[in-house]
């Protein structure tokens, strides 16, 4: 094998499927066959990892950290819900990448406050613009419903053809079609020259511009995309529920999306999927314990966590997992966040 | 003789403090040019400010005669002005091949490719090869940067400069830091730089400066205290003023 051919197939060892990946999804597709009863639960865990996988592509890949992320679920959900209840786009789909493209002008907007600041300027930014909707929602009580929140939304059937059924089987599966092609959206992204950019901006934007990189386009345009998969994971959420009310925009489910990606890991793409899963099955085993005082708990694992190190429970607790995350990730050793971003 | 890179009358101010005074340099096509001076003289600022990472208070800075003093670093680079930084600046995560590939990619136009893989396009893996085999980068082109030696890493951000395929070359300290025994990979490597790249060497080590270059430019407190070949550099008396008193103090 000579140097060229060498380095093209080392280039695309990350890129390329691994067992575990393949796996992975089939054990995902699985359990919508084995847990015909859990079909709300699971829904729920779905799209907390689109949204997950959203902020796992500014903070893991191009190092933007935000504390706003349900800004743009929020712009998605309410504007599924207004599409849907207005019978203004009704077929589900077609709703969904409008609900989509509304976050993502959002993102667009603005993305050029938040790649003027470092770190704490962009938590406190990002943070202030999730805010700043949830009191305009709540003000334009008119359009929105204002506390109530939306009400009497009607989902048609998709394509016309598959109506959502109240067992959530439909809005199981659909949920998990559109997280899978976004995902492979996001896994065709982060292995291009355009996805590697990124992880160089976020080690070292300074090299990173010396080397002809435009580091402010570069961040404005997965900012964006982030913003889009963000939209689309609060539509999903009203179409899934029927529901969309103020606490989309809350601060807690923000705050929340950190926590999955400190504990699942970030920039390796399956760290929010893995992290919401987790995430929800704490929440679920610690209310179903202790239902007022299942906060301590998820807080009290995620003092270990950080205290501990992601990477050392990994190897004592979750060795098995680790394994696999290792053939999903394909290299080394598993990304951590920073502490400084946790 | 076409002038390659220029500065007219530069100004630099931080504060109260004038870090460059009045700088205009001339830096011929194809010469090897070094930019000396004391500590303190200012000529990592000169180097920031060619670059775009620092705007001047005044003056013009000229690429191959056209004026780049207010365009942004990358687009720069992207008109053929590339450099070395004194400490080291690569991606701690990303291995050799990443961080050439990107700087290839980027040069080729396909850095903004977000549809197509790394490593599918053979033109960008014939030049990373090329650059890994001429920076002996080859046998750990898959390890993270963070964990190279330093002198390969010194070799790194050489080769990542040069992936740029620069016209003209900003070398800031090429040697700074590195061992004895892997010196001599890194001055090769200057060394075998081709003539048609112009090159400017912020150099402290007299020995590589005079071995290296061919026109002498002496930086003191932000102003050019001189010009010309080192032999003329080397016997003129103000120099050797600069320099002795330098000495004098540290003996």
């Amino acid at each position: 094998m000579n140097a060229s051919s060498d380095v093209g197939y080392h280039a695309q060892r990350q890129a390329r499927w691994h067992y575990g990946e393949v796996a992975f999804w089939l054990i995902v597709l699985a359990c919508g066959f084995a847990f015909p009863t859990r079909y709300l639960i699971m829904t729920d865990i779905l799209r907390l990892a689109l949204f997950a996988m959203s902020l796992d592509l500014i903070l893991g890949y191009a190092g933007i950290v935000s504390l706003g992320h349900a800004a743009f679920f929020g712009v998605g959900a309410y504007a599924a819900g207004l599409l849907a209840l207005h019978g203004i786009v009704n077929e589900p789909v077609l709703a969904l990448l409008v609900a989509g493209l509304a976050a993502m002008v959002l993102g667009f907007a603005t993305s050029f406050l938040v790649i003027r600041g470092v770190d704490l300027t962009r938590l406190m930014v990002t943070l202030g613009i999730a805010l700043l909707l949830e009191a305009l929602a709540e003000r334009f009580s008119g359009i929105t419903g204002g506390t109530d929140g939306l009400q009497g939304i009607e989902m048609q059937p998709i394509f016309g053809q598959l109506p959502f059924d109240m067992f959530g089987k439909t809005g199981f599966f659909y949920s998990l079609a559109v997280l899978f092609v976004l995902f492979l959206l996001a896994r065709r992204l982060v292995h291009s020259p355009f996805g590697l950019s990124l992880r160089a901006i976020k080690n070292n934007p300074l090299r990173a511009a010396a080397i002809g990189i435009p580091v402010n386009r570069r961040l404005i345009a997965i900012y964006t995309l982030a913003a889009f998969y963000a939209g689309i994971a609060g539509a999903l959420f009203t179409q899934t529920t029927a529901i969309a009310s103020l606490d989309v925009f809350a601060f807690e489910r923000s705050a929340d999306l950190m926590l999955v990606l400190v504990i699942g890991g970030t920039g390796y793409l399956y760290g929010g999927l893995i992290g919401a899963v987790i995430f929800r099955m704490l929440q679920e085993l610690f209310s179903t314990i202790t239902p007022q005082y299942w906060q301590f708990w998820i807080g009290l694992v995620l003092v270990v966590i950080v205290l501990i190190g992601r990477q050392r429970l990994h190897r004592w607790v979750l060795y098995v997992p680790n394994l696999i995350i290792r053939q999903f990730a394909g290299r080394k050793a598993v990304v951590a966040v920073p502490e400084s971003d946790a | 003789m076409t002038i390659a890179l220029e500065t007219r009358n530069l100004e630099k101010q931080f504060g109260g403090l004038r870090v460059t005074r009045d700088l205009s340099l001339k830096i011929e096509q194809g010469a090897r040019h070094a930019l000396i001076g004391p500590n303190g003289a200012g000529k990592t600022t000169v180097i920031n400010q060619l670059t775009g990472v620092l705007r001047p208070n005044s003056g013009r800075i000229l690429l191959e005669g056209q004026d780049i003093t207010d365009l942004a670093v990358h687009k720069r680079v992207l008109r053929g002005l590339s450099r070395t930084f004194q400490i080291n600046q690569l991606y701690p995560d990303l291995t050799p091949l990443e961080t050439i590939g990107l700087a290839v990619s980027e040069r080729l136009g396909h850095g903004g490719d977000w549809w197509r893989q790394m490593g599918t396009r053979s033109d960008v893996n014939g030049e990373i090869a090329d650059l890994l085999t001429r920076f002996h980068l080859l046998d750990v082109m898959n390890e993270a940067t963070v964990t190279l030696p330093y002198g390969k890493q010194r070799l790194l951000e050489i080769a990542v400069a040069i992936a740029a395929k620069p016209r003209v070359l900003l070398l800031d300290e090429p040697a700074a830091g590195v061992p004895e025994s892997e010196r001599h990979d890194i001055l090769a490597v200057v060394g075998s730089l081709p003539r048609d790249v112009t090159v400017l060497l912020i150099e402290h080590d007299m020995d590589l400066v005079f071995s290296f270059a061919d026109r002498i430019s002496v930086l003191v407190s932000g102003g050019l205290l001189t010009e010309g070949p080192p032999d003329q550099v080397a016997r003129d008396p103000q120099v050797k003023a600069v320099y002795l008193g330098e000495e004098a103090v540290n003996v």
